[in-house]
């Protein structure tokens, strides 16, 4: 009970923060679309991609909402490096606030910012003319997948950053992580594709249990007993990542 | 040393790797006074904070705060305690009375409660102005006054003041002075302030603790000790250098202590300044040592840290070595 409200004034705190910095919610609307309509021209005319979805937009819908979930996820940490280099963190240390709300806060944050931007990259696609066959269930499963899995990144973002604790060594770690974990997925492209070798990694990825997930659910409306499956795949990850974070946060306050 | 005093400190020990940062720091604070912890960079002073707002636990030794244990009940420690800490800790793209609102709900302030408090503390600390701006815009001394308000919010019964004038001009620490002062007696504080400022244990302190390497090497009222030292402190700027020589003629002279020279600057500790500076002027002169300047002053805290720890307090309070900073 306590976590739980502490946890959500801490989220109270970070959204009104970042609501006030107006490039901010600019990026955050105009990034995802710029993703769709990009990514959607640059690779149209190649049919095998698709795997069957009757345009390639209409593919990529999904697999955009959750990188951009994704993207998220990896740079999350960052709030927390700028939290401890501004003494914030030390601050509400020396108070009764509950640890655990610290770190979860911040997974909170990432995935409810995941949300609304699949929302609106959502909305984009549908005035594009994408058709979420899926209905009620296929929506609420693309926002879920989106908000899990920049989660599950958003976790580990958080351990590094509480281990590294300095903004370069962070971006590095980032990028390391991020660009191969994109292109071991289905986000662009269909299974079908993809090398051999890249097929059996991707089962291991869980960015591809998202768009798995997210696109049997959005462009094909089928295999529901797998998208719940990939759910509960994201939900324990989420679990583990945030365990990892947490446990880093007790390492840092070892280090005061 | 009763529990019942607002700090206990018995005997604390931290390191940090090869750094032995306390070494043993022991003292106690009564409930209501303001006691203040004086030493240079580097000496300990944080760390001994640190350890008593349990953000850190000590690796030997005990420490009770307004009755608590600090690692055993490190909770019920939090809930008593406000910590304004040496960088300021506020959310700087949040308005101020965010700030307030926020440390006040995780403190368990009940809500209508709280309201009333945050408008009445950004009145007391000056601030109320700009309660609705984002702390970004605030000067340097209005962000230190926002996390005075902080740590008041729940109004605790000890305050914790880690360095709270470092960084203000002579004239936001001036105010800063008149506040500290001001809210120990509205709000019936006991406080612990760091300082590095000697003016500054002088004038808000009742008690003292002087902290080098890790350790209290002298305690008791700042008028206390410097009367203790007795006699007047008095200092000759030598021409050149004949500073062995010129040590060897005044501390040879009747009523002189504690002579010391450091480049060209000579110490001596005297009964009566008025009746000894002839005395040295001419044993000085006599024997072909120039005189630029004599100056003679009551003693001053500086002069007491000078003969507990046998340094200059300015000259221990030098930029502190990176990876140390931890042990500040």
């Amino acid at each position: 009970m306590r976590v739980a409200a502490h946890t959500w004034w801490m989220v109270g705190r970070q959204l009104r923060n970042l609501m006030r910095e107006p490039i901010w919610i600019a990026l955050l609307l105009i990034q995802p679309m710029i993703w769709l309509l990009l990514y959607g021209q640059l690779f149209s005319r190649v049919p095998a991609l698709r795997g069957g979805a009757s345009s390639y937009i209409e593919f990529l819908l999904p697999g955009i909402v959750v990188m951009n979930a994704f993207f998220g996820g990896t740079w999350a940490g960052m709030a927390m490096i700028t939290d401890l280099d501004r003494h914030v963190v030390d601050r509400f240390l020396a108070t009764p606030v509950s640890r655990l709300s610290i770190v979860l806060s911040q997974v909170v944050r990432t995935g409810l910012i995941a949300l609304i931007q699949a929302i609106i990259i959502l909305l984009v696609g549908l005035a594009l003319g994408v058709r979420v066959h899926g209905g009620v269930a296929g929506v609420a499963v693309l926002l879920v997948a989106a908000a899990l899995v920049s989660m599950v990144f958003s976790g580990v973002s958080h351990g590094i950053a509480l281990l590294v604790r300095r903004e370069a060594t962070m971006i590095a770690a980032s990028n390391f992580v991020g660009l191969p974990l994109m292109f071991l997925s289905t986000i662009l492209i269909t299974q079908r594709v993809m090398p051999h070798w890249m097929q059996e990694l991707a089962r291991f990825n869980p960015v591809n249990w998202g768009v798995r997930a997210a696109r049997d659910a959005v462009v094909y409306g089928r295999n529901w007993d797998g998208v719940g499956l990939d759910l509960l795949l994201l939900v324990a990850a989420t679990a583990v990542t945030a365990g990892f974070a947490t446990w880093t946060f007790r390492a840092y306050q070892r280090t005061l | 040393m009763a529990r019942a005093d607002a700090i206990v400190a018995d005997a604390l020990e931290k390191r940090y790797g090869s750094v032995h940062a306390l070494a043993g720091v022991t003292f106690s604070v009564r409930a209501g006074e303001v006691f203040g912890l004086l030493g240079p960079n580097g000496a300990g002073k944080s760390t001994t904070v640190r350890v008593l707002t349990t953000l850190t636990r000590p690796d030997a030794g005990r420490a009770f705060v307004a009755g608590h244990d600090v690692v055993r009940e490190a909770i019920r420690v939090r809930r008593s305690i406000g910590y304004v800490p040496q960088e300021s800790g506020v959310d700087r793209e949040a308005t101020g009375r965010e700030n307030l609102m926020l440390q006040g709900r995780i403190q368990g302030v009940p809500r209508d409660e709280l309201r009333r408090r945050v408008d009445e503390l950004l009145d007391l600390v000056g601030i109320a102005d700009a309660a609705d701006r984002v702390v970004r815009g605030y000067s340097g001394g209005m962000k230190r006054r926002l996390d005075i308000a902080l740590g008041l919010v729940h109004r605790p019964s000890v305050l914790f003041l880690d360095e709270p004038t470092t960084g203000l001009d002579p004239e936001a620490r001036a105010a800063m002075w008149v506040e500290v002062e001001r809210l120990a007696e509205q709000e019936r504080l006991t406080i612990l302030l760091t300082t590095h400022y000697l003016e500054e244990a002088d004038r808000l302190a009742e008690r003292v603790a002087i902290v080098s390497r890790g350790e209290i090497v002298v305690e008791g009222p700042p008028e206390e000790l410097k009367r203790g030292l007795r006699g007047e402190a008095v200092t000759v700027e030598l021409a050149d250098g004949q500073g062995e020589a010129a040590a060897a003629i005044v501390g040879g002279l009747d009523g002189a202590s504690e002579t010391t020279v450091d480049g060209r600057l000579l110490r001596t500790r005297v009964p009566n300044g008025a009746q000894a500076v002839p005395a040295i002027l001419s044993a000085l002169e006599g024997r072909g040592v120039h005189v630029e300047s004599v100056t003679t002053h009551r003693p001053s805290l500086d002069d007491v840290y000078l003969h507990y720890t046998g340094r200059e307090f300015a000259s221990e309070d030098v930029a502190v070595p990176d990876g140390a900073s931890a042990a500040s």
